[in-house]
């Protein structure tokens, strides 16, 4: 099928040229990263992780998303979604790609990576995460591929997939859940000692990567033969309204429990992130803007017209993107380090190289996500079209 | 034609596979197996105790003066880099700051004003259940069964910094950067480190070894005490049957192995 | 087949490109390097293993010092005569091959080998 990708127009070459140069450029700042060391980046003795694993973070949700059209599709036999899990499982794939990518830039021996498989530690969360991360990697890859394969081959894929396909199910939901435990099962960063954490993150994905494949569909029926069709971004619509609105309420659980407890571990974070602590308060307008965007989203998408209009839920998808990405990139991961385990503050901003970086990784995931989808609809518009 | 050649490039790639793996599996197995004829053994002056603890008796370390000679004397020791300017890149193992900031959960409004002005010392507590170790995906931070000593294994650290996340106390660093040109005076008892590795308190294991009291210790004047916590004829037992001590963040179950007494 | 020009070409040209090294470097063999010791390392007459034990494995024997030193706590070395050493890279090691730049480096200079030892061991213990 790679052949499918080797043929395109001047749009599609132009498209992976623009993304190589992103990804040279962010290889280049990577290069100067090991050369001096994590010090390019704003990561502090007190904010020892920053945007790498924030958006590393965020990613994980975007891969696990994914399964919001598998599920629906193979457990409940939701036809419609036929035309579309193809596009959930390979957009799984290049969110885990750029996972395992920012987990890789943020270690400060990279080359001594392979020391969690030389020195296996079942005590350790991130053992786990290597695990379930790669392990989901591994189940899509093999199930979109030859799902793919067959379709185009005109037969149905082969029986072995299938206990594959019902285990990818809880593995998408393993791989956000592992990712919160990171951060849950730490004494003493009160911010994420809470056991909603792990919910509130699938929430958060729910929305997320749903609305992300929204747009891709959208994207898709405009400028390709294949029509991933009316029914299915709708109920894929209905899928991040539900999502986002639990998302929220997840988050308003955890105020109501900080401020009405009033237990000052608690508080202090909360207090920090929206109304400053101390006069530091860098990430005050934008946790409000995540709060406006995350509250647009949800009045866009809970409102029959604004969903059914596909200019508005466009725009309810983006607003959702952006403000979850606030809420869970800049401020859960800063959020759980300011103040310090001695109540000091001392804030976090990513450095330019840092974000050269990032977007590096980005372009690693649009380039892997544009290879994959034009194999996808090359598929569909021969058997479709 | 088409598949006899798939299956020749097939059978290739396996025998290549195989070529390859068997000097290596030599190489693994020269490495284990019959070894030479030495061994190794504990130093005989090596101190040693089942935990080691620490009481710090902060009502003989009144002022900034006092701590000044401690601090430095972990700092030299152990080729700190003290000359960094970046407070980011900051190395730490032994610091001062206040009460509040200590004993972030035992603040109160009207605190002894002695006590409100008194510098405290801070370093890794050594915790009994040490939620750092917990989180090391390589064991490159590990608690020693010997004697209790939270360590650190240089060689072995991937700088995933898990670790500092996991530290309720604060008590690790991070290399943002190759470290060496900021060390003031370089000393020969400790190695220095690379950048892109976590490190902090030792407890001096490398002096324990060889019968020496770590370096604060020596250098504290009789204001901190060093001992085995599960000898109970051992100094720092006999303090704490003396006096009224209170522990860091003790509710949060790591069992800090460092005692004040206030 | 009508690729098979193409294919042969490719292939010669692959060839010549992954053996250009051998090419490149032939009849130019950088001679074995010399070694010096220390007069302190010639009248200690043995390491603390045999010489030739030494020369194949002392990166292993380095490794076991490591790791019980640094994991295990254990500094004593009793090698094969019973004799007693501190294991030691910078204070024994060192201490002896004291001509690190001569000792050490030449033949890993030539092994093309990069041991990151010295990022953090002090190699001259006794000053320049």
């Amino acid at each position: 099928m790679l052949e499918l990708a080797v043929k395109g127009n001047k749009w599609y070459w132009g498209w992976l040229i623009v993304l190589l140069g992103v990804i040279g450029a962010g290889f280049g700042l990577y290069l100067m990263q090991l050369k001096f060391g994590l010090g390019i980046t704003g990561m502090s003795r007190d904010v020892s992780w920053g945007f790498y694993i924030a958006n590393f973070t965020y990613l994980v949700g975007v891969a696990a998303g994914g399964v919001m059209v598998v599920l629906p599709y193979y457990l409940h036999d939701y036809k419609a979604y036929g035309k579309v899990t193809i596009l959930g499982e390979f957009l799984a794939i290049a969110a885990v790609i750029m996972c395992l990518l920012f987990i890789m830039v943020d270690l400060g021996q990279p080359m001594r990576a392979l020391n969690v498989i030389l020195y296996p530690t079942p005590n350790s969360v991130l053992f786990y995460d290597a695990i379930v991360l790669n392990g989901y990697l591994f189940l899509n890859l093999v199930i979109g591929w030859n799902v793919l394969e067959a379709e185009r081959n005109g037969v149905h894929y082969q029986s072995w997939l299938k206990p594959l396909i019902y285990l990818s199910i809880p593995w998408a939901v393993s791989i956000h859940t592992v990712t919160a435990y990171l951060y849950c099962g730490l004494p003493g960063r009160h911010f994420w000692l809470t056991a909603i954490l792990a919910p509130r993150f699938l929430a958060s994905a729910f929305a997320a990567g749903p609305a992300l494949l929204v747009l891709l569909c959208l994207f898709i029926r405009r400028f390709t033969n294949f029509d991933p069709g009316k029914e299915q971004i709708q109920s894929l619509a209905k899928t991040v309204a539900y999502a986002i609105t639990i998302n929220v309420f997840f988050l308003l659980c955890e105020v109501f429990v900080a401020f009405y407890s009033q237990i000052p571990g608690h508080t202090t974070h909360l207090n920090y992130l929206f109304v400053g602590l101390h006069g530091h308060g860098a990430l005050v307008p934008w946790m409000w803007g995540s709060m406006i965007l995350m509250a647009t989203g949800i009045v866009l998408t809970v409102t029959p017209a604004t969903r059914k209009n596909e200019t508005s839920l466009m725009i309810a998808c983006i607003v959702i993107i952006m403000g979850t990405w606030i809420d869970k990139g800049l401020g859960m991961i800063s959020g759980g380090f300011v103040p310090n385990p001695m109540h000091e503050v001392n804030e976090y901003a990513p450095t330019m190289p840092e974000i050269g970086i990032t977007l590096g990784v980005y372009a690693v995931g649009a380039l892997v996500l544009t290879v994959l989808y034009k194999m996808a609809i090359g598929v569909k518009e021969e058997v479709h079209g | 034609m088409k598949n006899s050649r798939r299956r020749f490039l097939q059978m290739a790639g396996v025998s290549a596979l195989g070529l390859g793996a068997k000097p290596m599996l030599n190489a693994f197995a020269a490495g284990g197996g019959e070894g030479p004829d030495y061994h190794v053994a504990t130093g005989e002056d090596a101190l040693t105790a089942k935990q080691w603890a620490m009481v710090i008796d902060t009502r003989k370390l009144q002022t900034a003066e006092d701590l000044e000679p401690i601090v430095e004397a972990c700092n030299k020791i152990h080729n700190i880099p003290t000359a960094i300017q970046n407070k980011n890149h900051e190395i730490k193992w032994i610091w001062e700051t206040h009460y509040h900031n200590a004993f972030t959960d035992k603040t109160n409004n009207f605190l002894n004003e002695e006590v409100a002005h008194r510098p405290f010392l801070l370093l890794c507590n050594h915790c009994e259940n040490p939620p750092c170790v917990r989180a090391c995906p390589t064991q490159a931070t590990f608690k020693r069964e010997s004697d209790g000593i939270v360590l650190m294994d240089f060689h072995r650290c991937i700088g995933c910094r898990f670790c500092m996340a996991a530290c309720p106390f604060g008590a690790r660093s991070f290399n943002f950067r190759d470290p060496r040109p900021f060390i003031e005076e370089n000393s020969e008892e400790f190695p220095t480190r690379m950048k892109g590795v976590v490190e902090k308190c030792n407890f001096c294991a490398e002096r324990l070894a060889v019968g020496k009291m770590p370096a604060c210790v020596e250098a504290s004047k009789g204001a901190i005490a060093f001992g085995d916590l599960y000898d109970e004829h051992s100094e720092v037992r006999e303090l704490l049957k003396e006096n009224y001590t209170i522990r860091r963040k003790q509710t949060l179950g790591t069992e800090p192995s460092v005692y004040y007494i206030v | 087949m009508k690729d098979k020009k193409k294919i042969l070409a490719g292939l010669v040209v692959f060839i010549a490109v992954i053996t250009f090294p051998f090419w490149f470097n032939m009849g130019k063999a950088a001679p074995a390097p010399e070694l010096e010791l220390t007069a302190e390392a010639k009248a200690a007459k043995s390491c603390v293993m045999p010489t030739e034990y030494m020369k194949v494995e002392h990166m292993q024997l380095l490794d076991v010092w490591r790791h019980n030193v640094v994991r295990r706590g254990e500094r004593m070395f009793v090698n094969t005569d019973g004799k007693l050493f501190n294991m030691s890279l910078s204070n024994t090691c060192l201490d002896c091959h004291s001509n690190k730049e001569k000792f050490c480096d030449r033949c890993h200079d030539y092994a093309s080998v990069r041991p990151y030892c010295w990022d953090c061991h002090i190699d001259s213990p006794k000053g320049e």
